[in-house]
């Protein structure tokens, strides 16, 4: 059995053409289940930057036409755009998958999780149980050993880290949202995601400031009542569509008398400033406009990139893991009938040799049994190495036909 | 045989103040390398500390040769406590070399060759070293805190880099390490001033370093003088004891 893949990703195909081939998880399980029929196995691994079609199949030519044509009947202008990898290859590149390395941001987060999915939904056996399984453990293993997915690939994610280096944990911290758009609701979710607290939002349009309020379980405020707020902030996030700064040096300095000493981390995400740059002079005052937050990103992301390399190499370890598995299922017939030939021939000789046994006690004949036993496995245990020694150095059938013909297994095939 | 345990433990100590230079460049390996030098160190170093009290007639670190090599002794090992965790691991930069150094020093001076007899001596010299050493470690988190928030002040892109530990963290930490010597120390003066100990320039020297730190405390308390000012009191605090070479001057 082989495993074949059949793909389009972000490489290949610009999102117009994926989006027409994205499958929703109750699409991928049904497309899974109908290219699994005839004793094959399927995975549909869709995500906004691929869409592919993993299929195990003695009959791998066929496997691969018939996973072209889910595609290709889907969007035919994709034609140029797939690609068909086998095997080792297909391994590899769903590892690669996994551990983030062939996402647009190196190393990102979310992908894991939807080859986990995609996994759950899929139609295994064997063959693609071990796959991906092994690529799972693969990405797990790529971002713990390295920095890959370490630092934040966003903007709202590099505000979040950067104000972890002030107060640490960010549970139970107040957020003051300055500005009720799009940009301070991405900025707010993940400050929310590791665990801060929306407490205000502050806008010149009072109704969208209720609005992002309640999302977030916060209170709504007028932006010229934000003194007041500043004195319980932790972070500010600032992104009004405001001419003038909205909170100059002499705001924030009558609120820190009040603050007895516990820092402030503001960023500000509008152009104009929304936030008086004098502000990060103050003592225990930290602040970062869109530049310092982009210069951060794009540093993290150089840093993914380094890490990168790294996990190239934990991956096509475990790649190389896998590709010895596999070439070990071509000999594994030949020993499970070289086996079964050699327990075969114990049986029938103990049962000649019943009569004489028919004195001994039943310690006795356990004891033979035993013994009988551990001769045929000591045999067969340097062979059975061998075999998949040999299987791995890509020699198995060589090896599995000399001991079918050996050991006249040729009609078990 | 305290000869033998000397050597490990200082080549321990060296390894990891090099390897921790190393941090900034390769933070995994380093850090590792560094862990397990001071792991080392410290294991030889309390060996040997065990071997002196064997060996000696009384309390042996009375000297002050001695009570530097005990000093190092609770400065490593408080530091051990944090500086295990990767979060702390770049202190190990302010820490190590020191005490790589104050230890050779120690072991120049001839360690443990006066003892005392004298459990109220020991006592004494044990708490005021204890609080010696707590002080260290304070003024290095201090100095650690004052560089981390200047580097945050500064925005550099690779901020993010060394993932050290949160600001609101360290400072937390430096309270509660002032607050524990501190109080180490109180008693050891306290036992110092009851046995009739005069009041030359190391006892002035070692009650100012007192009314400083103390004085950080219940500002950081009552007035909210945290981060940078309380870093500032810490260092100044740490700084009185150096330069007035207390530890030796008051010990010797």
């Amino acid at each position: 059995m082989r495993v074949t893949l059949v793909g389009v990703s972000h490489h290949g195909a610009g999102v117009e053409l994926r989006e027409r081939v994205a499958l929703r998880l109750d699409d991928a399980r049904a497309v899974a289940e109908e290219l699994a029929r005839d004793a094959g196995e399927a995975v549909c691994l869709s995500t906004c930057n691929r869409t592919e079609l993993y299929v195990a199949h003695d009959d791998d030519v066929d496997a691969e036409a018939r996973a072209t044509r889910v595609l290709l009947e889907r969007e035919p202008e994709l034609a140029n755009a797939l690609y068909r990898l086998r095997d080792e290859a297909a391994a590899l590149h769903l590892f690669r998958v996994a551990a983030g390395l062939d996402s647009m941001v190196p190393g990102e987060g979310e992908i894991l999780g939807q080859v986990r999915a995609a996994f759950d939904a899929g139609a295994t056996g064997a063959l693609l149980d071990r796959l991906f399984r092994q690529a799972l453990y693969a990405g797990r293993k790529a971002r713990a050993q390295t920095g890959i997915g370490e630092s934040p690939a966003s903007v709202p994610a590099a505000a979040a880290a950067l104000a972890q280096q002030v107060f640490g944990e960010l549970k139970g911290r107040r957020i003051l949202l300055l500005g009720a758009g799009k940009v301070s609701e991405q900025t707010a979710r993940s400050f929310v995601s590791r665990g801060a607290e929306i407490a205000v939002v502050a806008n010149r349009t009072f109704d969208r400031a209720t609005e992002l309020a309640e999302q977030f379980g916060g209170a709504a405020l007028p932006l010229d009542r934000i003194e007041e707020e500043l004195e319980r902030a932790d972070v500010v996030v600032a992104s009004t569509s405001s001419p003038e700064p909205v909170l100059r040096r002499e705001h924030v300095e009558r609120a820190l008398r009040a603050r007895r000493g516990h820092p402030l981390f503001l960023i500000d995400l509008a152009v104009p400033r929304d936030l008086d740059p004098a502000i990060n002079e103050l003592d225990g005052c930290y602040l970062y406009d869109i530049d310092d937050l982009e210069a951060v990103v794009a540093e993290s992301l150089g840093s993914r990139r380094r890490e990168a390399a790294a996990a190239e190499a934990i991956v096509a370890a475990e790649a190389e893991q896998f590709r010895t598995w596999q070439a070990s299922l071509e000999v594994v017939p030949a020993i499970a009938s070289l086996r079964a030939r050699a327990e075969e021939i114990r049986r029938a000789e103990l049962a000649k040799a019943e009569s004489r046994l028919g004195k001994l006690s039943d310690a006795e004949r356990r004891a033979v049994e035993s013994v009988t036993a551990q001769i045929v496995n000591k045999l067969l245990h340097l062979p059975t190495v061998r075999m998949k020694q040999a299987a791995a150095a890509a020699e198995g059938v060589v090896y599995a036909d000399a001991v079918r013909h050996l050991f006249g297994l040729e009609d078990e095939r | 045989m305290a000869e033998l345990l000397f050597w490990p433990a200082l080549i321990a100590y060296g390894e990891a103040a090099v390897a921790y230079v190393g941090v900034l460049r390769r933070p995994e390996l380093a850090t590792r390398l560094a862990i397990w030098g001071v792991r080392i160190g410290w294991l030889a170093q309390t060996c040997l500390l065990a071997v002196e009290a064997w060996q000696a007639d009384g309390f042996p670190w009375a000297d002050w040769a001695g009570a530097l090599n005990l000093f190092v002794w609770f400065a490593v090992g408080a530091y051990l406590v944090y500086g295990s965790s990767p979060r702390y691991r770049l202190l190990g930069v302010a820490v190590m070399p020191a005490a790589a150094a104050l230890f050779a020093l120690a072991g120049i001076g001839g360690a443990a060759e006066q003892s005392s007899s004298d459990l109220f001596t020991a006592v004494h010299v044990g708490l005021v070293v204890a609080g010696f050493a707590g002080f260290a470690l304070a003024a290095s988190l201090a100095g650690f805190y004052l560089w981390l928030e200047r580097r945050l002040k500064r925005r550099p892109a690779g901020v993010l880099r060394l993932g050290p530990p949160s600001l609101v963290t360290l400072d937390g930490v430096v309270a509660r390490v002032s607050v524990v010597s501190l109080s180490s120390f109180t008693i050891g003066i306290a036992l110092g001033l009851v046995r009739g100990h005069s009041v030359d320039l190391a006892v002035a020297g070692a009650i100012a370093a007192w009314v400083v730190f103390g004085a950080a405390l219940v500002l950081r308390r009552e007035l909210g003088w945290r981060g940078k000012r309380a870093a500032y009191l810490t260092l100044a605090g740490f700084a009185l004891v150096a330069f007035l070479g207390l530890p030796a001057g008051h010990l010797g």
